[in-house]
């Protein structure tokens, strides 16, 4: 396995989905290989940073909403006859 | 002040969401004013991350919000509200996009990382720095990520602000944009190349 060949295979190496056979190869070019191992971090960083930094379901709440925006969405409400 | 207070877990929520609901079905002016005001910051926020322009991005919430209050009476309210919400609001903001797409649209090829003829890696990576606490650090990090995104393709921006940044799974994903699994997959991986490259050199370790 070479470089080019580890990156095209790292998501399925990290979702669990190499067979064990490729698992091992990728395993041995890792040990071999000090930039492809930073390379597999910093990869995982830029999946972590977009789960951290945008799903902000707890997290601070954005701007408010402009008003002319609400007053438009609620005069435009379906109304019960 | 509003009465109903924001979500921080399924327990907490469901009970003062019921009321809002039943309040909703009732018809009761309030409380749509209710919904909007409690959950328009975080539509709007999702909606500006697919749509480049701020007017697609207030469309597309409108557009939510009047589709959710059209099927309010077919919310069995098993998912949070917020989780509802902001389904739709993706949804209206990919109908949106598609309204957009004229262009034809450019190759990710030339934001993947290069190879020598043998294999290795022409750029060898370095570690990151770590993001700190500091909440200035983090908003100007959050800022970074957003606009490099922005420069991906859009199938291909598409499939990671999906499934990395909105959370949504695979097949979810799939159903939405009405392409294979394989290709989400696909997508998403290149996706993840083309960002890591864009982020690299803002976040390589600098040498002490």
């Amino acid at each position: 396995m070479n470089c080019r060949e580890f990156v095209d295979f790292l998501m399925a190496y990290i979702d669990g989905e190499l067979p064990e056979a490729e698992r091992s190869v990728f395993d041995a070019h890792m040990v071999d290989c000090p930039p492809c191992q930073t390379y597999l971090e910093t990869y995982k960083e830029t999946v972590q940073l977009g789960q951290d930094l945008c799903r902000d379901s707890d997290g601070p709440i954005p701007d408010e909403v402009p008003e002319r925006l609400v007053a438009a969405i609620l005069a435009a409400r379906p109304r019960k006859s | 002040m509003w009465p109903v207070t924001i979500p921080r877990n399924p327990d907490e929520a469901r009970p003062d969401e019921a009321t809002l609901l039943e309040r909703l079905r009732a018809g009761e002016d309030a409380a749509y004013e209710e919904l909007v005001r409690l959950y328009g910051p975080r539509l709007l926020a999702v909606a500006r991350r697919f749509l480049r322009s701020e007017d697609d991005a207030q469309d597309a919430v409108q557009d939510a919000f009047l589709n959710a209050f059209r099927s309010i009476d077919s919310f069995e309210g098993q998912a949070r509200i917020s989780t509802w919400l902001h389904r739709i609001v993706v949804n209206a903001s990919l109908m949106k996009l598609r309204t957009r797409r004229r262009k034809p649209e450019q190759s990710i090829e030339e934001l993947l990382p290069n190879f020598l003829e043998d294999g290795h890696m022409t750029n060898l990576a370095a570690p990151w720095r770590k993001a700190g606490e500091d909440e200035v650090e983090i908003a100007q990090l959050r800022g970074l990520l957003l606009q490099k995104a922005q420069q991906l393709p859009d199938s291909f921006r598409n499939v990671l602000l999906l499934r990395d940044i909105e959370g949504l799974d695979t097949e979810e994903a799939a159903q939405l944009l009405e392409i294979s699994t394989a290709a989400v997959k696909t997508r998403l991986h290149r996706a993840r190349l083309a960002l890591r490259e864009l982020l690299d050199p803002h976040l390589r370790r600098v040498a002490e």
